[in-house]
Order: structure tokens, then C-alpha cells, then sequence
């Protein structure tokens, strides 16, 4: 049972990963963010089975973080949007010398 | 030697504020440079509005006429306080030196040098010959330099050197005497730059502070080496050990006499390092009679003295010594014979009679090379003084007439006798006396020295005997030299027709009271200042009118607390001196047959060129023959440019040009051009684009991982 959740996490997290190397929206590499922290949140659910209920309660965390992290994010990327018009993100590209 | 408790000796004397004769100069330097920083201002402040400051106008601002009371008040003050210590110590029959620490200066390991200062014999003498003859300097000052702008930067200056030349002679250790010797070497540069705007005359005053450096450099060293030896640098510890640690004549003394003795020719105008000397007479003249000739120059001498203990411990070092300064007297000498400029002829006679004080304190005479910086300071002091009455009369006979004229050219001068009776009567009490010519007071000192030289020549186990005797021939020779071209310089000023020109005679006058009252004072001096130091010998013969005149042998016994150790020294390793010259005869033989023989030289010169007609200066022949090449200075200054200066500056252009232009600098930049193209490349990898920096981040992250996963 533990060896498919992990390797179910995995493969979300690799998706994950993937997909803000590779995605040039915005909003993608967004969502693909929460998809790692969801696949990491998997991880916890699925040890915690072994180790005790403190996997659970940092899942609680992750989510909270994470809500908040979506509405900053999303916040930016309106704010963005207004500037530049677009959403691709190699429009974004003054981080540099 | 501790700094805080140093042990005072128990003596029934006690001197009186001798700290305040040291703080009494610095006093007036203080006032005098107060005055002198706010007339400049004022001058700065009328040029800046456009027009001229011209202190001369609407009376004499305080500025200008507080320095004629300052300056020579704080050094009569000085001198009285001197006088009433040397009064006391006469009375009080000191073996040892008294000391007064007055704090810690250094305090460092094994290191400690206290504030301290030492009355002896020996500092006494030399404190009163430089309040004395500076006091007289100072009045005479008062006279000569009344009319230049630089009035109180001038008092200043001459205040504060003599402030470092008492720290020289009162210092309790070498490194006290060293800031002495440091400060009278830069108030030496001021003033012999005091005129810093004519740039032939500030480079003077540049070359005289490089080519002491270098003897500076020895001194340094020797304290160092001292150091190295006994852990302390204090006199009295530094020589009452000095026997039991050196070796006679040990290597190690010897190197620390050396050194000592670099330090003492640059100090003193001695070969190789005396070149500096005649051009340091750029300054003011009462500048040259008080540093260059009476007192500053004598440090070298004063130095060989003090460490006479040392200096007998090293018989190598020693001969050297009297061998720098007979050559230096002869070969000094030589080039004054032919010099046209009066204050030049003087400059040479300084370098030549400083070389007799070496050849004296060279034999281990001690005491007379001290006796003949007594009188040398006497009517050397004089004789400067005297010219300086001469210049400042012509020039101001030239400068009534706009003639452009050279106011020291001796060629121009003639006949002055009948202007200024006084300058010449008392300048040629002066030549009598530096000829050595009994009774005047060089005859005493010179005539000891040379006596001593003949008697060393003789000595029991004395090494290098031979070389002695041709020393004591060669000093015989140089004071036939001085003899003439004092006689010449006496004559080509004051005798014969007169060369300035019918109109600027008229202006020729006498100098006014200030200066000449100290010139009389010093006259005085020259004459009976031999006086002090007669041997008995000489003294119950026809030369001391035979025990009738109130002649002694005081300054022997006066001294003898601080020479005998090294006397005794000498007694041991070189046995009984002679009592005979090397050719024979005994010291009042010896002594009738230079008299006379100067006495000689003196009318001869002064009968031949007394009927000779001189060109003035810009009407006369470039010399030829052998002349030319004294008037040239025998080109040393030539030589030492061309082997020394330009050899320096060539190599310092290839240090600059090459060294440090080409490879210094270019290693530094090739760095810093490959630090800047290193991070060009690697600001390549910055490309803005969010996903790069995923991607690497990434990749870090996996990298770490691996790490991890291959470690465990």
C-alpha cells in the first residue's frame, strides 16, 4: 500500500516539477506548484499510517501555507497581468543582469 | 635601566631647573610662531585682495617687533640658567653624571627609554658654548634680518633649533640625542631654505636634509646594535659595561663605532658626506655662524666624545676616525684656497677645522678635540658674523644703486676697512686665531691636536704608527693652508683699492650696534679663550709667558670625569704616548715653530696679495690649470652626480617606467581582466527566464539528493 502512494506521490511530484521547468504560463506553473505540494501532502498522508498523526497535522499546514500562497501568488500574477498584458512568463524577463 | 625609579645618584649638587633651559627655546619658538603663522595670514589676506602686505608701513605691527625681544630674551634667560648650574658645578666636584628622569617615553619588553636628561663635564661645556654663542647669534639676528618679511618665521625657527640641539647635548641616551640630532637636521633645512622661494636656495636646504639622512641611517643602526648587545641604550649603562661585554677592538664594537661614525660625518661635513655643508651657506648668515659652523656641525664631534669609551675600545674605528678628518682638513682646505665667494672660503674653513676636532677625537684626544670646539665656535661664530656685517653692507650699497652685483663676491669688496673699522678689526683677530696663532685661542687647540697626533705617532704598542706620522704631517700642512687663505680672504676683503664702485661706496657703513657689540663679545673670546686649556708644558715656557699670564689647564680636569674611562683604556692596550714629535723636539718647540711658521704665511699672503690688482667679478678670467679645478671643488660634486645621483634616478625611472608601470601594474590589472571575463560568462546563465532558474534549482536540488543517497 506504501510503495504505490509513494510512487503515485512521485510521479505527481515529477509532473509537477516538469511542468514549471517546461510550461511558459503563468498560471500553469501555478497550479503545477500546488501540484507538488499536493504530492508531498500525499507522502505525509501516506507515512503517517507508520509513524503516527504528526504526518496528518503537517498536512494541515502545507494546505494552510498553501492557501495563502495561492492568494499572494495569484494577487502578483493579476497585478502582472495589468502591467504586461500576457501571462507568458518569458515576457518576464528583467531578473537579470 | 628603569624608567620610573631611576636611580639618582647621591651628589651634594644639585642643578637648578635644568629642564627649564630646554623648555626656554621652545618657549620662544612657541611665541615667535604664533607671530610668524598670523603675519602670514595677514600677508595672505592683503595679496588675496589684491594688493601687497608691507609690514614696513604704518610702524612695525607687533609681529614684527615682539621677535626682537622674545628671541634672544628666552636665550639669554637660557644661558643664565646655564650659567648658574655651571657655577654650581664648578664648585662642586662631580664624579658622576647627575640625571633627572621626567617620564616614561618608551616602555617596550626588554626596552625602556626615559625622558631623561644628564648633566656631565662634558654637556655643561657644550650647553654653554650654545646658549653663549646663540645668544650673541640671536642679538646679532636682531640687526641683520630687522628689514625681511619672514622676521618671526626666522626667530621661530632659530628658537626651536636651538631647543633640539640642547635635547642633543642634554639627552641621557642615544635615542634622546637622536631626536635632537633629527631636529637640528630639519631646522637646518628651514632655514637654510629660508628663502624657499629662490629655488637654488631651497634645494640646498634639500640636499643637506638627503645627505644627512644617510649618516642618520648609521646612527639608527649603531642604537640598534647597542641595543642588541646590553638591552639598554642609557650612557651610563651603555658605558659601564662596555668593557666587561666588548672585546678591544672586537669586531662587534668596531661595527658599532662605524656606524656611529657615518652618523658623525654626515653631521658633521665630514669626506664622504661633507658636500652639503658649503651649499647650506644659502641660509641667513647668522644661520651659518649659529648651525653650520658654531654649534649644529659639532654634534658629530660631541657624539665621538660622549662615546669616547666605545670609540677607545675600537683602535680600527679610531684611526679611521682621525684619518676621515685630517684628509677632510687638508683636502677642505685645498678648495678654500681659491674660492671667490666669502661666505664659501668660510664654509670650507668650517669642513677643514671640523676635521681637525676629528683627527683629535681620532687620537683620543678627547678633551682638546673639545677644546677646539670650544674656540672653533668662538671665532668661527665671529668670522661668519663678520662676513655677514660685510654682506649686509654691501648689499646694501648694491641694492642703493640697483647695481646687480654679487653682494658676497670677495672680487667686488676690497678696501672695507675704512667703512667698517670694527668688522675689521675684529674679524682679523678671528683669522689670527684660526691660523693658530699665539696667543689666540686656535693656536691652544689646533696645536694640542696636532701635538697629540705626533705623540700617538710614538706610542708604545700603538697600531698603525706610520700611518699616525703621516698624519701629523698632513695636519701640519692644512694649517699652513688656513694660514693662507684666511690671510687672502682678510685681504681681498678689507686691504687694497676698493672694487664696489665709486657711487656705491658712499653707501658702504658700519654695522649697527646689534651686530657689532656680539662681534666685539666674540672678538674677546677668540683671544682669550685658548686661554683655559694650556698644558703645563707649555705653560711654563715663553708660549705661557712663563707661568706669569692666567693661563691653565682647566678644561683637562674639568673633563677628566667623563674621558678617563676612556683614557684609562687607551693606558692599558696602547702604553705611554711619546713625548716627542716624530721628527723630534718636544711640545713649545713643536708649538714656536707653527706660530711662527703661520705668522709667516700670514704676512707673506698678505704682503704679496696686498700689492695685487684683483678684476671684480664679472670683469675676471676663468681660472686655469689647477685653479680651475680647486675653484671647481675638485668636481666631487660633479663626481657624486654622476656616480651617485644619476645612477639613482636612472634606476628609479626603470622602477617606475618598467617595474611598476609594466609588470606591478599589469599583473594587478590582468587579474582583475580575468575576474571581469569570468563573471561575464557566468552572467550568461542569468537569463531572466523564470524556468531557467527552475530548471537549475532543479538540478541542485537533484545534485544534493545524490550526493546524500551515494554518501549514505
Amino acid at each position: 500500500m506504501l510503495a504505490e502512494s509513494l510512487v503515485l506521490a512521485g510521479v505527481i511530484f515529477v509532473l509537477g516539477t516538469l511542468g514549471v521547468i517546461v510550461r511558459r504560463n503563468v498560471i500553469i506553473m501555478f497550479l503545477c506548484i500546488e501540484l507538488q505540494l499536493n504530492a508531498v501532502n500525499l507522502t505525509f498522508v501516506a507515512f503517517s499510517r507508520f509513524v503516527g498523526i504528526e504526518g496528518q497535522l503537517f498536512v494541515f499546514f502545507v494546505m494552510t501555507v498553501a492557501a495563502a500562497e495561492a492568494a499572494v501568488g495569484l494577487a502578483l500574477i493579476i497585478s502582472i497581468f495589468r502591467h504586461y498584458e500576457t501571462v507568458n512568463v518569458n515576457h518576464f524577463n528583467l531578473l537579470k543582469w | 635601566m628603569q624608567a620610573a625609579g631611576l636611580e639618582e645618584p647621591q651628589v651634594a649638587w644639585e642643578p637648578l631647573l635644568p629642564g627649564l633651559i630646554i623648555l626656554l627655546p621652545l618657549l620662544g619658538f612657541a611665541i615667535n610662531g604664533a607671530l610668524a603663522l598670523s603675519a602670514a595670514r595677514k600677508s595672505a589676506d592683503a595679496v588675496r585682495a589684491g594688493g601687497e602686505f608691507d609690514f614696513l608701513e604704518n610702524g612695525r605691527p607687533a609681529s614684527h617687533s615682539l621677535p626682537t625681544w622674545v628671541g634672544p630674551g628666552v636665550m639669554l634667560l637660557a644661558f643664565l640658567l646655564t650659567l648658574v648650574n655651571f657655577v654650581g658645578m664648578l664648585g662642586a666636584e662631580l664624579h658622576e653624571p647627575v640625571i633627572r628622569s621626567y617620564w616614561t617615553w618608551i616602555a617596550t619588553g626588554d626596552l625602556n627609554v626615559a625622558a631623561a636628561i644628564q648633566l656631565d663635564q662634558l654637556s655643561m661645556i657644550m650647553m654653554m658654548i650654545i646658549t653663549g654663542v646663540g645668544f650673541l647669534i640671536h642679538v646679532f639676528s636682531v640687526g641683520y634680518m630687522q628689514d625681511d618679511p619672514g622676521y618671526p618665521r626666522y626667530f621661530a625657527y632659530l628658537n626651536l633649533f636651538v631647543f633640539f640641539m640642547l635635547v642633543l647635548v642634554m639627552g641621557a641616551s642615544y635615542p634622546i640625542m637622536f631626536i635632537g640630532w633629527e631636529g637640528v637636521g630639519l631646522c637646518s633645512y628651514l632655514l637654510i631654505g629660508f628663502w624657499f622661494s629662490d629655488e637654488e636656495k631651497a634645494s640646498a636646504g634639500k640636499k643637506a636634509f638627503i645627505v644627512n639622512r644617510i649618516g642618520d641611517l648609521g646612527f639608527l643602526l649603531a642604537i640598534f646594535l647597542l641595543y642588541l648587545v646590553f638591552q639598554q641604550v642609557d650612557y651610563v649603562g651603555v658605558f659601564g659595561d662596555a668593557e666587561a661585554v666588548f672585546v678591544y677592538g672586537g669586531p662587534v664594537i668596531t661595527t658599532v663605532t662605524l656606524f656611529f661614525l657615518l652618523a658623525a660625518t654626515g653631521k658633521s661635513a665630514q669626506i664622504p658626506l661633507y658636500i652639503w655643508l658649503p651649499d647650506a651657506m644659502a641660509g641667513p648668515t647668522p644661520v651659518s655662524a649659529l648651525i653650520h659652523a658654531a654649534t649644529m656641525v659639532t654634534a658629530g664631534v660631541y657624539l665621538i666624545a660622549r662615546s669616547s669609551v666605545l670609540f677607545a675600545l675600537a683602535p680600527l674605528t679610531s684611526a679611521l676616525v682621525a684619518g676621515i678628518g685630517v684628509l677632510t682638513a687638508l683636502f677642505a682646505a685645498t678648495i678654500a684656497l681659491k674660492q671667490q665667494d666669502i661666505k664659501k672660503v668660510l664654509a670650507y674653513s668650517t669642513v677643514s677645522q671640523l676635521g681637525y676636532m676629528f683627527l683629535g677625537v681620532g687620537v683620543g684626544a678627547y678633551t682638546a678635540g673639545v677644546f677646539h670646539l670650544m674656540t672653533h665656535a668662538f671665532f668661527k661664530a665671529l668670522l661668519f658674523l663678520g662676513a655677514g656685517a660685510v654682506i649686509h653692507s654691501m648689499h646694501h650699497a648694491l641694492h642703493h644703486t640697483h647695481k646687480d652685483w654679487d653682494a658676497q663676491d670677495m672680487r667686488n669688496m676690497g678696501g672695507l676697512k675704512a667703512y667698517m673699522p670694527i668688522t675689521w678689526a675684529t674679524m682679523w683677530l678671528a683669522t689670527l686665531a684660526i691660523a693658530g696663532i699665539w696667543p689666540f685661542a686656535g693656536f691652544f687647540s689646533k696645536d694640542e691636536i696636532i701635538w697629540m697626533t705626533g705623540a700617538m705617532a710614538g706610542a708604545e704598542n700603538a697600531p698603525y704608527q706610520g700611518l699616525y706620522t703621516v698624519y701629523w704631517i698632513l695636519a701640519l700642512a692644512a694649517a699652513m693652508m688656513t694660514a693662507f687663505y684666511m690671510a687672502r680672504l682678510m685681504v681681498m676683503t678689507f686691504h687694497g683699492e676698493n672694487r664696489t664702485g665709486s657711487r656705491e661706496v658712499e653707501h658702504l657703513h658700519e654695522a649697527p650696534k646689534t651686530m657689532w657689540i656680539p662681534l666685539a663679545i666674540l672678538a674677546a673670546l677668540s683671544v682669550f679663550g685658548g686661554w683655559v686649556n694650556v698644558t703645563t708644558d707649555l705653560r711654563e715656557s715663553v708660549l705661557g709667558g712663563f707661568g706669569f699670564l692666567p693661563m691653565s689647564e682647566w678644561l683637562h680636569g674639568w673633563l677628566e670625569p667623563v674621558t678617563e674611562a676612556a683614557h684609562q683604556i687607551q693606558e692599558t692596550h696602547l702604553g705611554e704616548l711619546a713625548h716627542a714629535a716624530p721628527l723630534g723636539g718636544g711640545e713649545v718647540a713643536w708649538g714656536l715653530i707653527s706660530t711662527v711658521a703661520a705668522l709667516s704665511v700670514v704676512l707673506v699672503t698678505a704682503r704679496l696679495l696686498g700689492s695685487r690688482k684683483v678684476a671684480v667679478a664679472v670683469e675676471d678670467t676663468e681660472p686655469t690649470g689647477l685653479s680651475r679645478i680647486l675653484f671647481n671643488k675638485w668636481y666631487v660634486d660633479e663626481f657624486y652626480h654622476r656616480w651617485v645621483v644619476d645612477p639613482i634616478l636612472t634606476t628609479s625611472r626603470v622602477l617606475w617606467r618598467v617595474v611598476d608601470a609594466k609588470i606591478i601594474d599589469g599583473t594587478v590589472n590582468l587579474l582583475g581582466n580575468v575576474a571581469r571575463a569570468a563573471g561575464w560568462v557566468g552572467s550568461l546563465l542569468q537569463t531572466g527566464q523564470t524556468n531557467t532558474y527552475a530548471f537549475f534549482f532543479t538540478v541542485g536540488v537533484l545534485v544534493i539528493l545524490a550526493m546524500i543517497g551515494l554518501q549514505g
